[in-house]
């Protein structure tokens, strides 16, 4: 039977390891291929890099860091930030990434994830999506982030267009959207979530999860998938850093709506977040930086953990 | 002993040559004809469309030096596609001929169990565990361990004998195969961290 994934995830700036609390106040925790090799030892599932690297010139310390690591971390390495081109792609899949995840680029221009999926196939081409409450619905009692920027200008920032492209980018999103198949019927004891309800319920950011782009959440996984990309990571933005566990209804959300595996990522703060994503949330793998970084668990903790609930995991010989 | 990775044009053949230059083989990257020839050991790695990595070797003219390979007794690995590729035709590009080195042919996981109707996804990706069906000395120790697999297709070997190791994923399918001094396997023991390393390391010290 198919294990569900614990994925410790690093933030990687400039070549450091870093991880900030909703994306923000970054602590320095460390040489990246050091603790890559260090959750190797521990059996992670899969190790994942997030390069945060706010300069272009500093992008090439990613390749030196995914290179050094995969000359001698012998598990699945996945690679995202900053990647916009298949180009990008290319080099950081020569370099010895398994996987590279694709964020704003795709947002802005969606057939980035159909030609680096015909380049590359689906399996290494993974559909990372900040997702965040819509505004209105935070406003009534859910939590809210001072720092997002909503609304044309900071969007049409964002995507590096003007008002008419942006425009344009709009219609032909939505037009996208539009054409995707039906949500397939499920086994309906298996769901208690009513897809038809949840229209319109989580936004997709981009920039670091700063601006919302309008676009719905679960459709965006949808037409990712539809364009190939063959695996879905997907943030919360409310729960990032929170440590108060993932969002699990926009987690069960997505992955009860596309047929492929589903990351969820942001929030883990116990081990019984990890076990509630991967049950009440449906995911496939279950995502988490501080919880393990800063030493609260070890992998090892995690997987006895999991075990413990009826989860299948990988066993691993001491 | 000194092994030829095959280069098929296919993606992912840095991280099985990175696993055997860890393990202190002599290995490398090869694409020549005479290079096969001349290597004691052959490993065909790599992801890929089952089509475009035959073509690849094909175009290379690398389909012989494989046979001959494989007739002179000469290990000879497959990894995931290279597993594929043994075999006499794949689905995933009916009417192309495989390299027949194995009797059987290679089928899509599909069915009620997968898919939006049965939930269980296609590629079948991620950690899973392995049944070994006979001994052999590639996969010594490997009884139950887990181990990282990514595909759509799965090998249908002809004859049940062929069959080394088996796992489940909506239904049971071969893990591993092979017979004589041809061997190969449906995951990726490159990228299975300890166990699979063990693999690696057992299939240099394989006297086939």
């Amino acid at each position: 039977m198919l294990a569900k994934r614990i994925i410790p995830c690093l933030d990687v700036k400039g070549g450091r390891v870093v991880k900030g609390v909703n994306f923000e106040g970054l602590k320095d925790a460390g040489d990246p291929v050091e603790i890559a090799a260090r959750y190797d030892a521990q059996g992670a599932d899969e190790i994942c890099f997030l390069d945060i690297t706010a300069s272009h010139e500093g992008r090439g310390t990613i390749l030196d860091v995914v290179e050094r690591t995969a000359a001698q971390c012998f598990c699945p390495l996945t690679v995202g930030g900053g990647i916009t081109s298949v180009e990008d792609i290319r080099r950081l899949l020569r370099a010895g990434a398994d996987k590279v995840s694709i964020n704003s680029a795709a947002v802005k221009d969606p057939d980035l994830i159909a030609q680096a999926s015909k380049a590359f196939g689906a399996q290494c081409i993974v559909l990372a999506i900040d997702a965040k409450l819509w505004a209105p619905l935070r406003a009534h009692g859910m939590p809210g982030h001072a720092d997002s920027e909503e609304g044309t200008p900071a969007l049409c920032k964002a995507l590096g267009m003007n008002v008419p492209e942006m425009l344009k980018w709009m219609g032909a999103m939505r037009k996208r959207m539009d054409t995707l198949p039906p949500v397939p019927t499920r086994d309906p004891t298996k769901s208690s979530v009513d897809l038809a309800h949840l229209g319109k319920r989580w936004h997709v950011f981009i920039h670091g999860g700063r601006v919302d782009t309008g676009l719905d959440a679960v459709e965006w996984a949808r037409l990712g998938v539809a364009l190939g990309a063959g695996e879905i990571l997907l943030t919360s933005m409310d729960a990032d850093g929170t440590k108060a566990g993932y969002d699990l209804k926009l987690t069960r959300a997505v992955a009860e709506s596309v047929d492929v595996p589903v990351i969820a990522s942001g929030g883990a703060g116990t081990l019984e977040h990890l076990a509630d994503a991967l049950t009440k949330g449906c995911a496939d793998a279950a995502l988490a930086a501080s919880i393990f970084h800063y030493g609260t668990y070890t992998l090892a903790q995690a997987r006895e953990f999991l075990k413990s609930r009826g989860i299948t995991v990988r066993e691993i010989e001491p | 002993m000194n092994i030829a990775i095959v280069n098929c044009g296919s993606g992912n053949l840095g991280s099985a040559l990175k696993a055997f230059v860890h393990l202190g083989a002599n290995a490398a990257l090869r694409d020549r004809p005479e290079d096969l020839d001349a290597a004691d050991a052959l490993v065909i790695p790599g992801q890929g469309q089952f089509g475009d990595v035959m073509n690849g070797l094909r175009q290379r003219n690398l389909v012989e030096p494989i046979r001959n390979a494989a007739k002179a007794g000469k290990p000879v690995f497959g990894i995931c596609i290279g597993l594929h590729l043994f075999f006499e035709g794949s689905e995933e590009s009916p009417g192309l001929a495989g390299l027949g080195l194995l009797k059987g042919s290679v089928r899509l996981f599909q069915g009620s169990a997968f898919g939006a109707g049965g939930g269980l996804k296609v590629p079948h990706m991620g950690w899973n565990a392995l049944k070994l069906t006979r001994e052999h000395p590639c996969m010594r120790g490997l009884e139950g361990k887990f181990v990282y697999f990514v595909h759509s297709y799965y090998a249908a070997p002809a004859q049940p004998d062929d069959a080394v190791a088996w796992s489940t994923y909506g239904q049971v399918f071969c893990a591993a195969a092979g017979t004589g001094n041809v061997f190969g396997v449906q995951f990726h023991p490159e990228k299975s961290q300890h166990d699979g390393i063990r693999i690696l390391r057992n299939f240099l010290e394989w006297k086939p």
